[in-house]
């Protein structure tokens, strides 16, 4: 129906103009971008003096290099909600938009800066850290794929949830570690399989349980979202 | 029957943490009408502003909008809204704000019609500092264009004079005389001469 088909138009217009205004604003103040490198670089600066020229075993390397991530993810990720409420704009987007289509406009620009993120990550621990190899770059490419998705779903929700309260610096990588553990879990072991040179059949069980998560995840968090947001 | 736009609220209450900010507040307004809310600081005006508005769920009663072959059809489009409190995104410019704005809407940007709008509020179209650098009473004129840029059949403005010289009354007092002309005029204020005949006042001192 043509209704319906503009309206649907209108919504994608609404969730892209979401992620744009954070795009640009992200451009102009480097905030997140920031903080996430910084993190990155110290993370990975800290791991290789812990290593020193001796290595670890590929399950202990998969492991950093997701805690890397996880807390580098922690000090940035958090700014698209918080922002709002520091600068009060929420009210402003509560005017303009459904509660949804700030949701996935949030989402997609959490997804880009996390893409961003684990790139420059995997790239940085590749080169520096002795012992880390990936073998089987099929598995590898997948589980960050899946990985960064579910990173950012949840991250997400998890940031318009403490936007709102006192303590929101402490609080976010309190509240996010046990949703993101499933996730890290299973991503470490992609990870590990994909050092370990394993064929892309032996991950199907993580890329299931990924997928399953990053379902859950988002079409939770969207239904919970209208009552985070409004109220 | 006619295709009049209508507003009304019936026994409207708020409470936060059990605290009641106002209980049983009912109005009902109809096109090219004013309503006039009034109270003291704390006495829930912004508060039944926001609930007008659809941004906040009232405790008790429920708002209607729409048109009489429509009733019931609210949603963010039919409402402009102008406060202290409404924070425009400060590392654009009034220009880029409006274009902001028009595309979280999921409307078409239209420049020509932004850049009129803002003349008519009194700002440079073409100025491209960012908001931070404005003064208070220019920010408050970019909150005009900013509710008035979708053509809203309900415009809110709370404390409507809040940061404005005698050029920026004088602005608004046009905007709400045209706007009564539009469709719906709604007013929260503690000094009730901001609206020279409201056709319908609530009083939320009443309503505690």
């Amino acid at each position: 129906m043509p209704g319906d088909s503009t309206r649907m138009s209108s919504y994608a217009r609404s969730v892209m103009s979401v992620f744009l205004k954070d795009w640009r604003s992200e451009l102009r103040t480097r905030y997140a971008m920031n903080a996430l490198l910084m993190f990155v670089v110290t993370t990975i600066a800290i791991v290789l003096f812990s290593l020193g020229s001796e290595g670890a075993p590929s399950d202990a390397l998969s492991g950093m290099l997701w805690t890397v991530i996880f807390f580098s993810a922690m000090s940035g990720l958090s700014r698209t909600f918080v922002m709002e409420e520091e600068r009060g704009t929420t009210f402003t987007l509560q005017l303009l938009a459904p509660p949804s289509a700030v949701f996935f406009g949030k989402l997609l620009f959490n997804l880009v800066l996390v893409l961003g993120l684990n790139a420059v990550t995997i790239l940085l621990y590749l080169a520096l850290i002795t012992g880390f190899v990936i073998q089987t770059l099929s598995i590898f490419l997948v589980a960050v794929l899946l990985g960064s998705l579910g990173f950012a779903a949840a991250a997400t929700v998890i940031a318009a949830i403490i936007a709102r309260a006192n303590t929101r610096g402490t609080l976010y990588p309190v509240l996010s570690f046990p949703v993101l553990l499933p996730l890290l879990l299973t991503v470490i072991n992609a990870t590990r399989l994909a050092s370990e040179g394993a064929y892309f059949q032996e991950a199907y069980g993580e890329f299931q349980i990924l997928i399953s998560y990053i379902v859950v995840v988002v079409v939770v968090s969207s239904m919970l979202f209208e009552y985070i947001w409004k109220d | 029957m006619t295709n009049a736009l209508t507003l009304s609220g019936k026994g409207l209450g708020k409470s936060f943490n059990g605290r009641a900010v106002f209980h049983d507040v009912s109005f009902s307004v109809a096109e090219h009408q004013t309503l006039l809310i009034t109270g003291h600081n704390g006495s829930g005006k912004s508060t039944l502003m926001k609930i007008i508005c659809q941004v906040l769920t009232p405790s008790a009663g429920h708002v209607q909008v729409g048109r009489a072959d429509s009733a019931g059809d609210g949603g963010r489009d039919l409402f402009g809204f102008v406060s202290p409190y409404l924070q425009m995104f400060e590392e654009f410019s009034a220009m880029e704000n409006l274009a902001v704005a028009m595309g979280i809407r999921g409307r078409q940007w239209n420049k020509r019609e932004a850049a009129a709008l803002l003349e008519r509020v009194g700002l440079d179209p073409d100025r491209d500092e960012p908001v931070r650098t404005y003064s208070s009473g220019m920010k408050q004129r970019v909150k005009y264009a900013f509710a008035l840029l979708h053509h809203p059949p309900v415009l809110l403005l709370d404390e409507p004079a809040a940061n404005l010289d005698a050029e920026g009354v004088s602005a608004v007092r046009s905007i709400m005389a045209a706007q009564r002309k539009a469709g719906i005029l709604v007013v929260a204020t503690n000094d009730p001469g901001d609206v020279d005949t409201p056709d319908v006042m609530v009083d939320l001192d009443a309503r505690r």
